[in-house]
């Protein structure tokens, strides 16, 4: 088909921007979009993040992993805004983005998603999808308060958010309350609200979680299909399966910090990640046969996690502690 | 017992001074609770605001009213950002205590014997609506209204000029609150942290927000001190805050006709209630109760009913459950 | 139609609280003037009080009862001269103003005039000091020592409003119900000492027990039957919050229909002489019920720190789901913490009627206090609840130092403001905690 060929250059694109890449944690990335340095963050005694050097390629998917209480959510409130760090700093193509709030964040072309997904479930679908417009003329007060001052920009953003919807197959429901989707459906609403914001990075926690089977390979297409529109997605994830199918790079954090980094077919491997997964006292592997059952383990366990559907409140959880 | 009478106050409460003025209090938290979710629980201080602007700059000023309408306007929009720079950025619930707390520094600053020169003391200030009145259209005399309910030639003045206000501000609202500005807000009550995701300023549409609702109640002000010609401070109390909120929710809270369907439902049931009480009293239909008693009982209905309002109804009259903010956090 | 209104609003004036004068005002038909005399918080009997017409014509004259309070009738509005009769004050107590033992007030028609005399003890007594002519450095001493006076009434409002400030932080903590009624507990534990006391007849010493008793079980019963079921309906906290205004309202109301509007005062323990302790004077109750409250505080204190109890309320405290799924029984530790609460409170509501008076507006007057309290310590840690009612209590007092009592509560409030500009998440709360 046509439209493979331009995907499979991004991706090749993508994949060849890692070539030959060493597997340290930090490690230099050829056109990092992102660039963050020395983010600490505490909550009392406990340091939930401590992310010495990370980079992230522009036009690529990263993955971040980790096991419960890693700090990935934390590490992603610092990067947009929504906590503060205790210490460090971050750009973002090249500006300096520690201690911009939030919103500015995301006006600058960073955009998240929520683990638990953020809906507004009391506006409609078409409303959740026009309220992620930027530079809206008519939100402003006194412009508001004259419709022909924004009525011709909302009906072109009536037809963006309308063919958004139409591609993530939520078109049928764009007058509904968004109360009354389902996960799944939730979750491509928060997606494509997002792509209202025209973002150069997508951030994307824990796509998966929650999500019905039936719609994970469309919500994994939708991904995909971000990295060949010419953006580029971190997202945390527990899911290995989806982490193997459509990273292009791999991020491992544990306790707080960066362990890892390299492709998503070694990293799990990687002597680093499996005594992050299964505890510091375990001992080196003896033979290759051990290895192997030992990375069955871990594996086992990952998906273990990813099947619990409570999770997200042991993590928030624990990193209130 | 005299129905007539009974039902003909009840009626002129409903569409009187009390309802206009709670009405324009309950429309101001309409826009900051009802659409946005902001639990300003210190509405009186706005009120109070707006009354004793007009009437300190009259009465111990010798001002013009109008000055004192500007000052009014311009000091409420100071005391919303006062309140809201502190508290915008924390949990709902610390809006809520700091409002009412700055609504009780507000009362007992201008009830104190120390500032008795300017703001009057406890007997608050008086002879500031001369000019109001002056500009009566109305002949002096009776307006009776069929079947059974009239009023005076200034109480005329007032209501027409209060009612034209509560059509004017619904009639901004209900535009502004169609346009995208409105819909920022609505999300704001739903769930800030994704508005903030999306590029919004959170933070600067809560302040507008609190600011145009503590506006809208400095109008409330200027009608309840006109409509007595007169600036109490203790009118202004906790409970005249409670019982807009009682209102809103009444009317159904996030609808443009909420706030004017509440205040006449309100009013006309407070009044009915009172006058019923005091006739059946009166005419010895119940003895067990004396007039004194019948404050009491006004006020524990209304506690009752905001009881099984938000158990039974939260969406009051008009509302739509669906798009209710009562459950949010 | 439009005397109804004005009737009706001049009710709604009459109902409304006097949270700085501190006293109920009963609804009076015709001109008068009247005050309270108080010192120290406490109602000052026997006085007598004169009054006069511009032309010195007098009036009528009235003695203070004992609940501190006189009125004398006047024919008309006018302007009257109103004259504190200094040789009738007791031992130990002076007009702080010596020269102002007759006001000129204004009394407009319809009013009855309050009418302030501010009474302190009398400096140095003991020493024969003359009331004038003081020298300098007696002068500092005697203002330090209306510092360790004010200090000392401040610690012991303070501990009142953390009595009560305890229970209402722990519900907070364990439901997240910002509970606007949790005022009337403390008015209703009052009332229901002052019930048992003054219309069955019993010793308040019997009374206060039982009344304490009475309100724990009411707040059982409030959690069981009323908060327990609404959590369960699953309502909002925002709901739930709106709720307690009702409820309030409610209850404060039913006070008013059931007692009156009047200021009511204990059989026993009412005005006491007060005793000397290096430079503060305080009554022999004062201090025993200081002593009460803090044993109480301190109990409540261990309770939560070492027993199992009170080890399961903290954790239902910080994270209710996951306390839940260890094995806690949520919904006992908090009718636990509501009975208990609730009990506390009433305690501090007799405490309250002891030192002041006991009236239908006490709970609403000192709601804010310990809403003040609670903030300004941090939200939901029960022990920054103590910290910061302290810190309001002291504030309130000593602020009178500077500023007109009647406004002191507009101090502790301000400063509530401006603490939560600068640490939003209170004296001892966490960052963590907000938002």
């Amino acid at each position: 088909m046509h439209a493979d060929n331009p995907a499979q250059s991004r991706k090749a694109a993508a994949l060849a921007a890692f070539e030959g890449l060493a597997t340290e944690p930090g490690v230099a990335k050829p056109d990092p979009i992102l660039v963050v340095d020395k983010v600490v963050r505490r909550f009392g005694g406990l340091t939930a993040v401590d992310v010495g050097h990370v980079e992230i390629q522009r036009g690529s998917i990263t993955a971040l992993i980790g096991p419960n209480g890693a700090g990935k959510t934390t590490f992603f409130n610092q990067l947009t805004g929504f906590d503060t760090a205790d210490a460090g700093e971050w750009t973002f193509n090249g500006q300096k983005m520690n201690g911009v709030p939030a919103y500015k964040v995301a006006r600058h072309g960073m955009v998240r998603t929520f683990q638990l997904t953020k809906a507004l479930s009391k506006l409609t679908v078409i409303e959740n999808m026009r309220l992620g417009a930027q530079k809206q003329r008519g939100e402003n007060f006194f412009a508001g308060l004259i419709p022909g001052l924004w009525r011709g920009e909302e009906a072109a953003i009536t037809q963006r958010a309308e063919d958004l919807l139409t591609r993530f197959k939520l078109i049928a429901k764009k007058d509904d309350f968004a109360g009354s989707l389902s996960g799944g459906q939730r979750k491509l609403l928060e997606m494509a609200r997002a792509l209202m914001v025209q973002p150069e990075l997508v951030m994307l926690d824990e796509p998966m979680a929650g999500v019905n089977p039936a719609l994970t390979q469309s919500l994994l297409g939708h991904v995909k299909n971000l990295r060949e529109e010419g953006m580029t997605v971190l997202f945390v994830e527990h899911d290995m399966d989806m982490v193997r199918d459509i990273s292009d790079w791999v991020i491992v954090m544990a306790q707080g910090a960066v362990i890892a980094e390299g492709p998503p077919h070694s990293i799990m491997s990687d002597a680093r990640v499996i005594d992050a997964y299964l505890g510091a006292h375990h001992d080196a592997p003896l033979s290759a046969e051990e290895e192997q059952q030992q990375l069955e383990e871990a594996e086992a366990e990952l998906a273990a996690e990813a099947d619990a559907d409570g999770d997200s409140t042991k993590e928030a959880g624990n990193e209130r502690v | 017992m005299d129905w007539i009478l009974i039902f003909s106050r009840a009626v002129e409460a409903g569409i009187g001074s009390e309802a206009v003025i709670y009405c324009l209090a309950a429309i101001g938290l309409n826009v900051q609770f009802g659409y946005t979710g902001l639990l300003n629980f210190g509405q009186a201080a706005f009120v109070a605001v707006g009354a004793y602007s007009i009437a300190t700059t009259v009465a111990t000023f010798g001002l013009p009213l109008f000055l004192g309408v500007g000052i009014g306007l311009v000091l409420a929009v100071l005391l919303a950002l006062l309140l809201g720079i502190p508290t915008l950025r924390l949990r709902a619930d610390y809006l809520a205590i700091v409002t009412i707390a700055a609504a009780e520094i507000v009362r007992l600053v201008v009830r104190a014997v120390a500032l008795k020169d300017t703001f009057g003391g406890t007997d608050g200030l008086q002879e500031f609506a001369g000019t109001f009145y002056g500009l009566n259209p109305y002949p002096e005399g009776n307006y009776v209204i069929p079947p059974f309910i009239g009023f005076d030639h200034r109480t005329m003045w007032i209501l027409t000029v209060g009612w034209i206000l509560v059509i004017a501000v619904s009639l901004l609202l209900f535009l502004v609150m169609r346009s995208p500005w409105g819909r920022v807000l609505k999300a704001i009550r739903e769930d800030e942290d994704a508005v903030r995701s999306l590029g919004k300023n959170v933070f600067s549409y809560k302040m507008q927000s609190l600011v145009i609702g503590g506006v809208i109640g400095s109008l409330a002000g200027f009608i309840f001190a006109l409509s007595r010609s007169s600036a109490q401070a203790d009118l202004y109390s906790t409970d005249f805050t409670f019982f807009a909120y009682t209102v809103l929710i009444l009317g159904g809270a996030a609808r443009i006709l909420g706030p004017i369907v509440g205040a006449a439902i309100f009013w006309f049931l407070m009044i009915f209630v009172k006058t019923g009480l005091e006739e059946a009293i009166n005419k010895n239909v119940i003895n067990f109760l004396n007039v004194n008693q019948v404050g009491a009982i006004q006020y524990m209905i209304i506690g009752l009913g905001l009881i099984l309002l938000l158990i039974y109804r939260p969406q009051g009259i008009f509302g739509d459950k669906r798009e209710i903010a009562l459950d949010a956090r | 139609m439009r005397r109804a209104v004005i009737a009706f609003t001049a009710f709604l004036g009459g109902l409304i609280f006097l949270l700085a004068s501190g006293s109920a005002t009963a609804w009076a038909e015709g001109e008068s003037v009247k005050g309270t005399l108080k010192s120290q918080g406490q109602p000052v009997n026997g006085v007598k009080i004169s009054v006069a017409d511009e032309s010195d014509k007098p009036v009528g004259d009235a003695t203070s009862n004992a609940q501190g309070t006189w009125e004398v009738s006047v024919p008309s509005a006018g302007t009257y001269k109103v004259t504190l009769d200094q040789s009738t004050l007791p031992a130990g107590l002076a007009l702080r103003f010596k020269d102002r033992a007759t006001l000129t007030v204004q009394v407009f028609e319809g009013n009855a005039r309050n009418v302030l005399f501010a009474l302190d003890a009398a400096g140095g007594q003991q020493q024969g000091n003359t009331p004038d002519g003081d020298p300098a450095p007696t002068e500092n001493e005697t203002y330090w020592a209306r510092v360790a006076q004010l200090a000392f009434e401040g610690l012991s409002l303070g501990l009142v409003i953390a009595l009560g400030a305890v229970g209402l932080s722990l519900i907070f903590g364990t439901t997240g119900l910002t509970n606007f009624a949790h005022g009337e507990l403390l008015a209703i534990g009052a009332f229901i000492a002052f019930f048992l006391n003054s219309v069955v007849g019993l010793h308040l010493l019997i009374a206060a027990p039982l009344a304490v008793v009475l309100s724990a079980a009411f707040g059982y019963g409030q959690d069981r039957f009323f908060w327990g079921q609404l959590r369960k309906r699953k309502t909002g906290l925002i709901s739930m919050m709106i709720i307690s205004i009702g409820v309030a309202l409610f209850l404060r109301y039913l006070l008013l229909f059931i007692f009156g509007g009047a200021s009511e005062a204990y059989r026993q323990y009412g005005a006491q002489e007060g005793i000397q302790i290096g430079p503060i004077s305080a009554t022999p109750k004062s201090l025993i019920i200081m002593g009460i409250e803090i044993l109480v505080l301190i109990a409540v204190g261990v309770a939560l720190l070492f027993t199992r109890l009170g080890k399961a309320t903290r954790a239902v405290a910080d994270n209710p789901a996951l306390a839940a799924s260890s094995g806690i029984n949520v919904d006992r530790v908090i009718r636990i913490v509501w009975t208990a609460g609730a009990g506390i409170a009433g305690l501090a509501g007799i405490f309250l009627g002891l030192s002041q008076t006991i009236n239908y507006q006490m709970g609403l007057q000192v709601l804010l206090l310990m809403f003040a309290g609670v903030t300004l310590g941090g939200l939901g840690t029960a022990f920054g609840a103590l910290v910061g009612s302290l810190v309001v209590g002291l504030f309130i007092q000593v602020s009178t130092l500077w500023i007109p009592p009647e406004i002191k509560n507009v101090g502790a409030l301000a400063v509530l403001i401006i603490v939560l500009l600068f640490r939003p998440q209170g004296i001892l709360g966490r960052r963590e905690r907000i938002g």
